[in-house]
Parts: C-alpha cells; sequence; structure tokens
C-alpha cells in the first residue's frame, strides 16, 4: 500500500469539511418542518383563521345596517339551541340512520369486493367511485327525478302498498316519497355510501387470509370465524367508515333541501338560511359552532367506546 | 358446536388414497399414497414448489383433493371442512390472531368447542411452551420464537389427532431454529400426537423426524428413515437434496456376486451388489455414489502403503478450505470430474494443499450405485437456494 507515501491533506479543505458536518445535521433537521409547511399555511389560512372569525362573529351584536361589534353576547348561544333544537336533533337522528344504512350496505359490498371478487375487483371498485364523476347537486337531482311522485319507483311502492307501511311509520306522507323523512335520507344514504365502503374495503383487504384459515383450523365455522376475526379485525374501517359518513352528513343540507320539505330542515339548512337569507351571522356562526361541538362529542364518545384505538 | 370427542393423548394415524392435485393445467401433487402411522413424527421434505405444502393442506381440509381421499384413525375426512376435523396446524408465520392477546389466542380453540373452563388448560399449555407470564401480551410484542411456541400451543391445545406444521422454524434465524427443533421434538414425545411436518430444511427433517418423505415434481421420490435415506438414496435427487454426494459416471464390469465391479475412467469400483438401486448386468451404465466424508486422501507419495481392497481414484487437489470441525477438499480425478471430500482434522498432511497430487480411497462398503437413467444434478442447488 501507499499509504505512507500520501502527503497530509491541506488544512483549508480540511476545516471546510468538518464545517459541512456540524451544518449538515441541522439542515437535515429542518426538512420535516419545511415539508410540514404547506399543509400548517393552509391550515392557517383556510381553518384557523376562519375559526376565529367565526367564533368572533357568534358573539357580535348589531345589525347589518348599524354593523357588528364584538359584545361577548354569549346568549345568542342559547338563544339559537333553544329555537333550533328540533333541527339538531333532526340532523343527528336522519345522520345516524343513513349511517347505519351505509353500513348495512357498505360492509357486505366492501367485503365482496375484498374476499369475492377476484378478478372483477378492480372493475367493482371503480362502479363504486363512478358517481363520484358527477357533481354532489346533479346525483341529488337525480334522486328527486327517481322518487318523482308519479315516476315508477313511487308507482310500485304504491302497488305493493310499502308506503302504507313507511306512512303508518311516520317515515313517508300519503301516496309519495319526496319531500318525506324517507327521501332525505336515501339521498345521504347515497350519496355518502362511497365515503362508507372505501374505509371498510382498506381494512377488510389488509385482513390475512391465513387467519380465517387459522380460525376454521380451530374449529370455527365461517359464521363464528366473522364474528370473531373479521369483524373485529375491521374495525378500523367500520369506526372511519362510519366517521366519514356521520360527520358530513349530520351538517348536510343539499339533501334536505332538494328531497325534503320544510319539515325535513336539518340544522345545515338553518345555518345556511340564517348566513344567506335572514343575514343574521352572529347567529349562524353560534349555530356552527354548536353543531362542531356536538359532532366532536359524539365522537370522541365513540372512539373511546369503539376501542380500536390500539387496531388503527 | 362441533362435536368433540374426549380429548386422547395418543395421535392418530393418516392415510392419503391416491390423492392429487391440479390447478388447471398444472399438476401441484400427483396421486399419492402415503401412510403416517400413528404417534410418529413425519416430515415431508422438499424445495419449494414440490407439493409438500399442498399435500399438508389437504390432510388439513384448507385444500380439496382433485382425487384420492383423506383418512384419519380409519375414518375418511375427504369432504369434512376444516373445522369438523381433528387436525390442527402451525402455520407458516403462524397466523395468530392479531386483536387477541396470547390468553385468547391459546384458548381460540378450546371455546369455538363449547368448552367453558379454559383457564387450567391454557395455563398448562402457556408452561409446556413456557410462556406463562406472556399470556395477556399482543402477539405483536412477542419475538419470533415466542409468537412460534403460541402457534404451537394454539394448535397442541386441542389434542388434535395429527398436528401439522407448515414450515414452522422457517421464519427464525438459525441458532433460534437448532433450539426449537430440540424443543417441537421434545413437546412431540411428551404429548405423543402425531406430527407432520414440512420443511425445506433437509437437517431439520433429519433431525426431528423419525420417518422423512422426500418430495419433488408432486411425488414422493423416496420415504424412510432419515439414516436409511441418507446411506441408501434411491435417486439421485435423494443422494443430491440430503446432504452432498460424489455421483460418478460408471460401467458395470462383473456382477452376480455378493459385489458388483465397476469401471470409472481408468480405475476400478467395489461396491455390495445390495447397495446398486438399479439392475445391473455386466455392459450396464450406473452412477457409483460416495458420500464426501467416507472418502480419505493421501499424497500420492503414500500411495503404497494404502491398504489393499479400497476404492481408490487418483487426482489433484483443486481447492482447500477449512470449516474448524474438517477440512473440505474440491478434487480434480481426471475424466470424472469434480469430487468434494471432507477430512476431519486430526493428523493433517503438510503435502495436501491446492495443487498437489493425491489418491483418493475409501471402503467399497460406503459405496452405493443409481440407475444412470437421470439427472445427475438432480437436487444439487436446491438445498442452499432453500436455506
Amino acid at each position: 500500500m501507499t499509504t505512507t507515501e500520501t502527503p497530509a491533506p491541506p488544512e483549508r479543505p480540511d476545516t471546510a469539511d468538518s464545517l459541512e458536518i456540524r451544518t449538515t445535521p441541522v439542515r437535515k433537521r429542518l426538512i420535516p418542518y419545511w415539508l410540514l409547511l404547506p399543509g400548517i399555511l393552509w391550515l392557517i389560512v383556510f381553518f384557523a383563521a376562519p375559526l376565529v372569525y367565526q367564533a368572533s362573529t357568534s358573539l357580535q351584536t348589531g345589525s347589518l345596517e348599524e354593523g357588528f361589534k364584538v359584545t361577548w353576547h354569549v346568549a345568542t348561544y342559547w338563544d339559537a339551541l333553544a329555537e333550533y333544537w328540533p333541527q339538531f336533533v333532526r340532523s343527528v337522528a336522519y345522520a345516524a340512520v343513513a349511517t347505519v344504512l351505509c353500513l348495512a350496505l357498505g360492509y357486505p359490498l366492501a367485503y365482496l369486493i375484498a374476499f369475492k371478487a377476484g378478478r372483477w375487483r378492480n372493475v367493482v371498485m371503480i362502479l363504486v367511485i363512478a358517481p363520484f364523476f358527477t357533481s354532489f347537486l346533479i346525483r341529488t337531482l337525480a334522486w328527486k327525478t327517481i322518487l318523482a311522485d308519479g315516476g315508477p319507483v313511487v308507482g310500485a311502492l304504491n302497488h305493493l302498498h310499502v308506503l302504507d307501511v313507511t306512512s303508518a311509520l311516520g317515515i313517508t306522507e300519503g301516496h309519495r316519497v319526496l319531500a318525506t323523512p324517507l327521501a332525505v335520507v336515501c339521498g345521504l344514504t347515497y350519496n355518502f355510501l362511497p365515503f362508507m365502503v372505501l374505509p371498510l374495503y382498506t381494512s377488510l383487504e389488509r385482513i390475512d387470509p391465513r387467519l380465517h384459515e387459522a380460525a376454521g383450523d380451530l374449529y370455527a365455522r365461517p359464521a363464528t370465524t366473522f364474528r370473531r376475526v373479521t369483524f373485529p379485525l375491521s374495525m378500523p374501517g367500520v369506526v372511519a367508515g362510519t366517521l366519514l359518513t356521520f360527520i358530513p352528513a349530520a351538517g348536510d343540507y343539499i339533501n334536505a333541501e332538494l328531497l325534503g320539505s320544510t319539515d325535513q330542515k336539518m340544522i345545515g339548512n338553518v345555518i345556511q338560511s340564517q348566513f344567506l337569507r335572514v343575514l343574521d351571522y352572529p347567529t349562524a356562526a353560534a349555530l356552527s359552532f354548536i353543531l362542531m361541538a356536538a359532532i366532536l362529542a359524539m365522537v370522541t364518545l365513540y372512539i373511546r367506546k369503539s376501542g380500536t384505538e390500539d387496531l388503527v | 358446536m362441533t362435536h368433540t370427542e374426549t380429548p386422547r393423548s395418543s395421535g392418530g394415524d393418516v392415510r392419503l388414497r391416491g390423492i392429487s392435485k391440479t390447478y388447471g393445467s398444472f399438476t401441484a401433487v400427483h396421486p399419492l399414497d402415503l401412510t403416517v402411522p400413528a404417534g410418529s413424527f413425519f416430515a415431508l421434505l422438499g424445495a419449494s414448489g414440490c407439493g409438500k405444502t399442498t399435500t399438508l393442506r389437504m390432510i388439513a381440509g384448507l385444500e380439496e383433493p382433485t382425487t384420492g381421499t383423506v383418512e384419519l384413525s380409519g375414518r375418511d375426512v375427504t369432504v369434512l371442512p376444516p373445522y369438523k376435523r381433528q387436525v390442527n396446524t402451525v402455520f407458516q408465520n403462524y397466523a395468530l390472531f392479531p386483536h387477541l392477546d396470547i390468553y385468547e389466542n391459546v384458548a381460540f380453540g378450546l371455546r369455538r368447542r363449547g368448552i367453558k373452563s379454559v383457564k387450567k388448560q391454557v395455563e398448562e399449555m402457556l408452561d409446556l411452551v413456557q410462556l406463562g407470564p406472556m399470556a395477556r401480551r399482543r402477539p405483536q410484542q412477542l419475538s419470533g420464537g415466542q409468537q412460534q411456541r403460541v402457534a404451537v400451543a394454539r394448535a397442541l391445545i386441542n389434542h388434535p389427532e395429527v398436528l401439522l406444521l407448515d414450515e414452522p422454524l422457517g421464519a427464525l434465524d438459525l441458532k433460534l431454529r437448532r433450539q426449537m427443533q430440540l424443543e417441537l421434538k421434545r413437546i412431540q414425545t411428551e404429548v405423543g400426537i402425531t406430527f407432520v411436518h414440512v420443511t425445506h430444511d433437509q437437517e431439520e427433517a433429519m433431525t426431528m423426524a423419525d420417518t422423512v418423505a422426500v418430495m419433488n415434481g408432486g411425488r414422493v421420490e423416496q420415504l424412510g428413515a432419515p439414516a436409511e435415506l441418507y446411506e441408501n438414496p434411491a435417486t439421485t435427487f435423494v443422494a443430491n437434496f440430503l446432504g452432498t454426494s460424489n455421483l460418478i459416471q460408471a460401467e458395470v464390469v462383473e456382477a452376480g456376486g455378493e459385489e458388483l465391479l465397476l469401471r470409472a475412467g481408468d480405475a476400478k469400483l467395489r461396491l455390495p451388489a445390495r447397495r446398486c438401486s438399479a439392475p445391473a448386468r455386466s455392459g450396464d451404465k450406473v452412477l457409483a455414489g460416495v458420500r464426501p466424508e467416507k472418502v480419505s486422501l493421501a499424497h500420492a507419495d503414500a500411495a503404497g502403503t494404502l491398504a489393499e481392497g479400497r476404492n481408490r481414484l487418483p487426482g489433484r487437489i483443486k481447492d482447500a478450505s477449512f470449516i474448524g470441525v474438517s477440512t473440505q477438499y474440491v478434487v480434480d480425478v481426471p475424466g470424472l470430474g469434480e469430487l468434494a471430500v471432507y477430512e476431519q482434522n486430526i493428523e493433517r498432511d503438510g503435502r495436501l494443499v491446492p495443487g498437489a497430487e493425491i489418491v483418493l480411497h475409501w471402503n467399497p462398503a460406503h459405496t452405493f450405485a443409481l440407475d444412470a437413467d437421470q439427472d445427475i444434478d438432480a437436487g444439487a442447488d436446491l438445498d442452499e437456494e432453500a436455506a
């Protein structure tokens, strides 16, 4: 070897090297923050700032002509709640029913895609996502046509006397579907179904098929295997799917607007009209905050109850 | 719930009759007859894709045979689903339930059979596999070796007639694997259940099993006790897959007596006639085989001092590698190719270095002969590949 003959490296490059060694980790440590920056900015501009603005709006009093001023008038909250609690209850009820229906329809579908579809998997997935290619509004308007009074669906339901039963239950009125709770819940269920199916599919698809074999090997019949292995392991998907369905459904106003009547107004409709028609901004902002707090409380309770923190 | 018998301490036998499995045009297992005696430790050994796992899955009921029947303890179970068979499996990568703790994983089978008081049995089983203190942990909190023991406990607690093990040690490192081999052997002796073990590791099969079936291309090549397979391989695949063999192209010169006389190149080789698995008449081609550890080396100058009646081949050392207990030589024999020799490091002759002219010699009784009508290299590289 010739190491002994190699001249000692000059001083200057040596110090430059050690300088670089000292600076690189600092730069490296900053990289995560740079990567976070766009997200943080986005959150500040489009979430935190409007939130603060709305909070201050909800505490203002005044009128459009005289202008609004922050007067810390907390009573707006109580007044809003006292006046619009039926719409709150209705929103939660409709959203809950729609979520349960989504789960009932979505779980078998996701199960089918994950375990039985084989080479048709992608085709079925596309069919699930396909409605997203049209706008939410148009899809909901289409349901107006589907459920129209003289339409074939209502005709068939009348013929089979289904509407007599649903009317007795109070979810439809007379011989029509439109402008009844049934129509609004149908619209919600349809519109939010993909939000249920996709997370369910993701968590079902992750389950090792050998776990099913192991359960069968350990004397579990197919139904028991589902109850003891498949369903518990799909809980993260169930929780994610129900949240992704329930939260937007509770705040939705399009379905109630297009498919319901004044008797099916949800809290979203109230907030919309307070903001855009009545122009009572403080009440609208207060209602928004109440809705947000209520959903936050319900979701927290739900996640606690379902005990899936360590499964996600 | 599933009908269950009272747990029995001894195992049942497995009888496969004409069992086969085809997927489309691919035949994974050719029609196969196999009997695993009750209480034995039986290994299905072969490289990946040889059909050993498919065979195991057909016994478990996880795969439906295309033809043939599966019998457990004399009962035909071919059409029974897995949950109705008195058979349990230790899966490759264990397939432990991630949402249940160790205790519940082990109790799973008992609970499914409607047994209410599982505590005593689960605790006993966890003690047997030395995992008592881990009962409330989740599988992902355990090491590979511990997970493996949970998988064994989860299967054994059901007192199956047959325990099936699908490459159970494949995911463990070498040292742990050796340890678990002894552990599994101990458990099997203790509980007396029939074990059917699928592995690609020939050493593992030989260490643990009473009987080994060597599978290749969906067929059983040879079946027997490990020593029997090693000493008397019936095919080149078995000779090469189980350990290493020197196979030499030879021609029968003299047959009929107790001994066969062969000619390999210019040399004469002798072997006991009963160790030739091919029909040998004068003029037939055979493959003469000898294991590397049975062969000795002598320097060419010392050739005269060798005892009479030994098989000899002249050659030159091509390579020597010292591996502690032994030295492994590669010897080039003119006209016959390269042969391997493992010499114990007892009295090393300083002249035995690469390039030296030497004579290989061994006891004719250690020679075997195979039908020359097969691939001389079959199974030679699979072993290292799989390991």
